[in-house]
């Protein structure tokens, strides 16, 4: 804008516009605040302040038993999870993408409506029974499979787009070479649709690290619980939540999801993938 | 499930599902090796997500409890769980709460916020932008128990940001306003989805049919109302849908307030998880849940005419 | 190397719509042959049923000695460079080029080497390392052509080679596909909706409409005898004059006036049928001074086509073109008159052309 007329209503409306921008930069960062300070206070209280610098925290939660196996065990449940529904979605997609599947517009309309009605809420009780009936009740296994089931009808559709906007012209050239389906996968279609496969293991992989219900419904023991659930557990011997630990654990617990997100957004332009492009 | 299925789902609508070109097997799988790669993933959503579905229905008819006689030997009741439902004290209650939670925190705020956000920053780049995004997405990409505790943080009686920012001491946010508190940070939480929804809506408005706008001497305002909200119908729709959808069974409320102070924040997933599980009512829990499971339906079916009759519209 | 023959081949897709019927085709060995029709005429479908892409319903393929109706296409022994090329985008070109050596197990050195060979024969040496997307659209095409050559197929398939380049570039490869293809000597068949691609390339060309071939020749024969209307109103960059005509008198009435013909073109014909006459704009001379027998028109419309003009005339209101040189140009309004050459007037009865009617030694 190297405009020099500017009228008294652009100007207003410029004013507006950033007066906006403040109020909305500031409701939405003021919250984070406290991840970013508390952690390192040596006298955590729920206010935001600058801090009495320290790592105090960071080493009592060393300490606890079960922080940091908990962090591990959210790995392993979202990386169980991940890789099934990558690997389940992927082959699904393909062949519905590619194969002409007798039924298979109804087929994904209703995979489109079961994944939109039945939610960990709404089918909170039967999930429990189907658990305890499966012998699944404090088995991470449980878990995994649980999640995946309701994370895939999703992933097969945003995979689905993927495949679907790829050209076919790819896979016939290297079908008219020689290669068989399975090398048509390897050589060239994984490859093509790796954006798709990134874009689904970080929207799985935050699904399940965040998800507190599932694990807190099928889990029992301590040693089995994801970081999600186990916040839940630091309190002093007063009863009190225990700031400094729950602080710096909110902030090493959430370190790998942000991450995540950053290092795929900075390599596969992580928008609306599979999305709303056009 | 926060981050999910709405993408692909608006997809759908852009496509032509009838195409011929899409039917054909490029890579020769032919149907078995086709079916077989559709297998897994289907026995896995058959498993936990079909049948607990239908089991629902089933429980929302039987007596069936955790412990005692009617834990060992459900008995069909049939309709009357339904009916203690509707009778019940809580139910019409929670219902109305969570109809005020997902207008007010979705329909309203996250939608209306999103909107807002992605309009003002349709031409901008650089740094503004830039920040603004990542904190926005920042507030939806952290874990539920993380977010939820900052707000107990920021919300706190004693010590809370809030309050010492307001000079309000003491105030017991959650206490005196549990649904606004809610609302107000599902607003928070969700505003990301819709923001980044409409600005891809609104970058694929042609700059041209806004440039004409504009020649013809339209405000802003006109311009968002003539020209753009016409063409991003769909997308408002879809995301309308979406976000009642999943604020309609989002249970981080439960993190903030557990349902109270006196249930005057418990929506119906917290009521389902109150009455089934920390009661041990798991048939009445059963029959919330098909209820919740009916209106779901009713949404998502809501969701699919209007994308059929969109894709119909377009071809 | 070898010759491609169909009999009775027929596409007929579920739902009814038939893309190809009956066609009967032999391509002999070595030979450059063009697929020519408008969209949908179902040219490209016979191209990927010869490189097995799409079954037939009914017919069957021969390729060299062996039937390959049910071959699936990798055994086939063709190779297919495709509209937009499907060069890999995660490969480099080497790697590129080198796939179909990959898919037939030979070891990645001695394929490397195979690649590097033939990518310097094409000239794409200094690319080799490059992904597609930082190929220009030549260069593109040059790597798509170099992985196909890489399996020594029997026959190469093209499918619209020329469509994805711009139009100086497509010139330039016009002339390389065709030294290529005669350097190799490999039979090859592409498919076109261009006819003048058709007419600079090809040694034999199929015309087809809607499912069928509606004429096999080689380019000369198609542009000078175009065996019906199709194919007459298809070929050629200015579109054939197509006036309805009469005999009357054992003369030719056409736009309400007489025209005097070559002895013989309407030779066979009694009085009073009805016909075509079909008359290419570059094959009638303008007068600008009265010619006794030739039509007469009023200039309405000049188009410079650079070297030389367009020239519509009003000819009792239907529109007759022809080609002049450029110092011929007419006055917009002049009255003139167009003689046809001899022994280009064509006749077309019931939409097929009257071959007896030209006087053999006239062409």
């Amino acid at each position: 804008m190297t405009s020099s007329v500017i009228s008294p209503w652009e100007v207003t409306g410029r004013i507006g516009r950033y007066a906006f921008l403040s109020v909305v930069l500031a409701f939405f960062a003021l919250p984070v605040l406290w991840l970013a300070f508390a952690p390192f206070n040596a006298h955590p209280t729920m206010a935001t302040s600058f801090p009495e610098f320290t790592v105090e925290n960071f080493r009592s939660l060393m300490d606890n038993p079960n922080a940091l196996s908990s962090i591990g065990n959210s790995i392993v449940l979202a990386g169980g999870t991940a890789l099934l529904v990558v690997v389940l979605a992927a082959l699904a997609s393909y062949a519905l993408s590619r194969a002409s599947i007798p039924g298979r517009d109804a087929l994904l309309y209703t995979l489109l409506l079961l994944s939109s009605i039945v939610t960990g809420t709404a089918a909170m009780v039967p999930i429990f029974l189907l658990a305890f009936q499966l012998d699944l009740i404090d088995s991470q296994l449980g878990v995994i499979l649980v999640l995946t089931g309701g994370l895939l009808p999703a992933a097969i559709f945003i995979l689905k787009d993927f495949v679907d906007t790829t050209p076919r012209s790819y896979e016939e050239s290297a079908r008219v070479f020689g290669a068989s389906p399975l090398q048509i996968i390897r050589h060239v279609v994984v490859p093509l649709i790796r954006p798709g496969l990134a874009a689904v293991t970080v929207w799985a992989v935050a699904n399940v690290w965040g998800n507190f219900l599932i694990p807190f419904l099928l889990l029992r023991s301590p040693d089995k619980a994801p970081a999600s659930v186990v916040m839940y557990t630091f309190y002093t011997e007063g009863g009190q939540p225990d700031l400094g630990l729950i602080s710096a654990f909110s902030l090493l617990y959430s370190i790998p999801v942000v991450g995540m997100f950053l290092f795929v957004s900075t390599r596969y332009g992580f928008r609306f993938h599979g999305g709303i492009k056009r | 499930m926060t981050a999910g299925a709405g993408p692909t789902m608006t997809r759908v609508r852009g496509r032509n599902t009838g195409a011929v070109a899409a039917d054909q097997d490029a890579a020769g799988l032919g149907r078995w090796r086709a079916g077989l790669f559709v297998l897994p993933a289907l026995v896995l959503i058959g498993v936990f997500l079909v049948l607990p579905a239908l089991w629902t229905i089933y429980l929302g008819a039987t007596d069936f409890q955790l412990t005692g006689t009617a834990a060992a030997q459900p008995r069909i009741v049939g309709m009357d769980n339904l009916l203690s439902v509707f009778s019940g004290g809580g139910f019409a209650g929670s219902l109305l709460l969570t109809l005020e939670y997902v207008v007010g925190s979705a329909v309203v705020g996250q939608a209306g916020l999103g909107l807002a956000l992605a309009w003002v920053m349709r031409d901008r780049r650089g740094v503004l932008r830039r920040v603004v995004d990542a904190v926005v997405l920042l507030a939806w990409i952290l874990p539920n128990s993380v977010v939820a505790f900052l707000w107990i943080a920021l919300l706190d009686r004693d010590s809370g940001t809030l309050n010492a920012l307001l000079g309000t001491p003491g105030f017991g946010w959650l206490l005196r306003y549990p649904m606004l508190s809610i609302i107000v940070f599902n607003i928070w939480r969700g505003t990301a989805f819709s923001q980044m929804l409409y600005s891809a809506a609104l970058a694929n408005v042609p700059r041209s049919q806004l440039e004409t706008a504009r020649l013809t001497g339209a405000t802003p305002w006109r311009q968002l109302w003539d020209v753009v909200l016409p063409q991003i119908r769909g997308h408002v729709l879809t995301n309308l849908l979406l976000v009642s959808l999943w604020t309609f069974n989002d249970f981080t409320p439960f993190l903030l307030t557990a349902g109270g102070p006196d249930h005057r924040s418990e929506t119906l997933p917290v009521f389902v998880y109150v009455t089934a599980l920390t009661g041990g009512q798991l048939g009445l829990g059963a029959a919330i849940s098909f209820v919740m499971l009916l209106v779901n339906l009713v949404i998502a079916f809501g969701y699919l005419r209007l994308l059929g009759r969109r894709k119909d519209g377009a071809a | 190397m070898a010759a491609i023959t169909t009999t009775g081949l027929g596409k007929v897709y579920p739902g009814g719509v038939r893309a190809l019927d009956a066609l009967d085709l032999s391509i002999t060995d070595g030979e450059f042959f063009a697929l020519l029709g408008p969209s949908g005429c179902g040219k490209t479908t016979l191209l990927r049923t010869l490189a097995g892409l799409e079954s037939p319903t009914s017919g069957s393929i021969t390729i060299g000695t062996s039937d390959v109706t049910r071959l699936p296409p990798g055994r086939r022994d063709v190779a297919m460079v495709f509209q937009d090329y499907a060069l890999f985008p995660h490969m480099t070109t080497a790697d590129n080029i080198a796939y179909p050596l990959r898919v037939n197990g030979v070891p990645k050195s001695s394929r490397h080497d195979k690649a590097a060979q033939i990518a310097a024969e094409l000239g794409l040496a200094e690319l080799l390392a490059r992904r597609p997307g930082q190929l220009s659209g030549g260069q593109q095409q040059r790597a798509a052509l170099a992985r196909a050559m890489a399996c020594h197929p029997k026959a190469f398939l093209f499918d619209e080679p020329l469509s994805n380049l711009d139009a100086r570039m497509r010139l330039e490869a016009r002339s390389f596909l065709k030294r290529l293809q005669r350097q190799l000597g490999v039979t090859t068949v592409f498919v076109t909706h261009d006819q003048s691609e058709a007419l600079a390339m090809a040694d034999r060309i199929a015309v087809m409409e809607s499912g069928h071939i509606r004429q096999i020749g080689t380019p000369v024969e198609v542009f000078r005898r175009p065996s019906n209307i199709f194919v007459a109103s298809f070929i050629g960059s200015t579109p054939m004059n197509l006036l309805e005509a009469m005999v009357v008198d054992g003369q030719v009435e056409t736009c309400g006036q007489r025209l005097v013909v070559p002895n013989g073109v309407i030779a066979g014909l009694a009085n009073g049928v009805s016909f075509v006459l079909g008359l290419r704009p570059e094959y009638l001379t303008l007068h600008t001074a009265s010619v006794p027998g030739a039509l007469c028109g009023v200039v309405a419309v000049v188009e410079n086509l650079g070297s030389q003009q367009l020239v519509s005339l009003e000819v009792s209101g239907t529109t007759v073109r022809c080609v002049v040189t450029e110092d011929a140009e007419p006055a917009l309004g002049a009255e003139c008159w167009l003689v046809p050459r001899a022994e280009r007037v064509l006749v077309y009865l019931d939409g097929e052309l009257v071959e007896d009617a030209v006087l053999s030694d006239a062409r």
